[in-house]
């Protein structure tokens, strides 16, 4: 276990983003200046559900998009 | 709309689309506001139930927006796919406010021209028949063409949206024949969406017989917004009473208001 990276990379909203071995999307989710309620989250472009976000672990590579509802027409 | 409505009371009748009834035929956008307040103020000053809203990815670095401070037990929330040029970034945009608890209803948007901001009609009819299939309630921002207004209906739309005018261009209403075809043809519900300038053009929309307004910069680009909000909100009705009141013919010449017989000195 010694050899395994602790830490590694996804992409967080467009962006480079290092995240640490066993991270859920739950993790990430709380970890970010907003209310986690006020979210929805894509994994490679597939919807986690809430539901699933405590069980979900992140994985190197993936293409995390999180999104809230703002100001619009 | 028609003539044959009785009106009664002194403001205009609910708006039903789909299952659900509005009591506010104003539709008004949350964006580009300076500040919340002025925000909640002028959404208040319209009478709006229905407001307008994006999904956006969250900042990184500061998660607040003007729009956690909207009253939303007060308003119905309407997502949209503003900023969508594609059919499947606007089916997932739907699918991630679903995912945010905004329910099935969308304003569906799919741009074709970042300069114009007008729709791409291929793209607009293929989202909407899929969100559609979905058991989405699709609002669907549309040109004034009547024959996309058309495909629009029978994709399943449950309001079709023409624009005025491009989006934010405060032009008015462009083409009202082809606005005006477009409401004799459709039956479902349609919404002038975009371009409205001033309250004039409010009313000229309901005049010509849309169920319903929507717009934004409108009113959050106004120098006082709250004032604006207002006069929208006037305008709306003026139009929706107007268009059902069996306005006078127009005429090339004078009509005496006042008597003409008894005039002194004949």
């Amino acid at each position: 276990m010694s050899d395994q990276p602790t830490r590694f990379e996804i992409q967080l909203n467009g962006e480079v983003h290092q995240v640490e071995t066993d991270t859920t999307v739950l993790d990430l989710v709380n970890s970010l200046p907003i209310d986690p309620v006020a979210v929805a989250v894509e994994r490679n472009k597939r919807i986690v559900p809430r539901s699933l976000h405590a069980e979900t672990t992140l994985e190197a590579g993936d293409q995390i998009e999180v999104v809230t509802i703002v100001g619009g027409g | 709309m028609g003539s044959s409505e009785t009106v009664t009371g002194n403001t205009p009748t609910p708006l039903t689309l789909g299952d659900r009834t509005f009591r506010s035929r104003l539709f008004v956008g949350t964006g580009k506001y300076s500040d919340a307040e002025t925000m909640n103020a002028a959404l208040e000053a319209s009478g709006c139930e229905v407001v307008t809203v994006a999904i956006r990815r969250v900042d990184l670095n500061s998660g607040d927006n003007l729009l956690s401070q909207l009253d939303r037990e007060k308003y119905f929330l309407l997502p949209n796919t503003a900023g969508c040029f594609n059919a499947e970034d606007a089916v997932r945009v739907c699918q991630l406010s679903r995912e945010l608890g905004l329910g099935d209803w969308v304003k569906l948007e799919v741009l074709g021209d970042r300069k114009t901001l007008l729709p791409d009609p291929v793209g607009t009819l293929e989202a909407c028949r899929e969100l559609v299939d979905d058991g989405f309630k699709v609002l669907v921002y549309s040109s004034d063409d009547p024959v996309l207004a058309l495909r629009l209906q029978d994709a399943g739309a449950t309001s079709v949206m023409p624009a005025g005018s491009p989006i934010g261009s405060g032009q008015g209403i462009l083409n009202s024949n082809n606005l005006a075809i477009i409401l004799e043809q459709l039956e479902v519900p349609v919404i002038i969406d975009a371009g409205v300038g001033t309250a004039s053009d409010v009313t000229i929309a309901m005049e010509l017989g849309a169920e319903g307004v929507l717009l934004n910069t409108g009113i959050a680009g106004a120098k006082d917004p709250v004032a604006m909000a207002h006069a929208m909100r006037h305008a709306l009705d003026a139009g929706w009473f107007a268009a059902r009141a069996g306005r006078i013919p127009r005429r090339r010449y004078a009509q005496a208001s006042s008597p003409t017989e008894g005039v002194l000195g004949e």
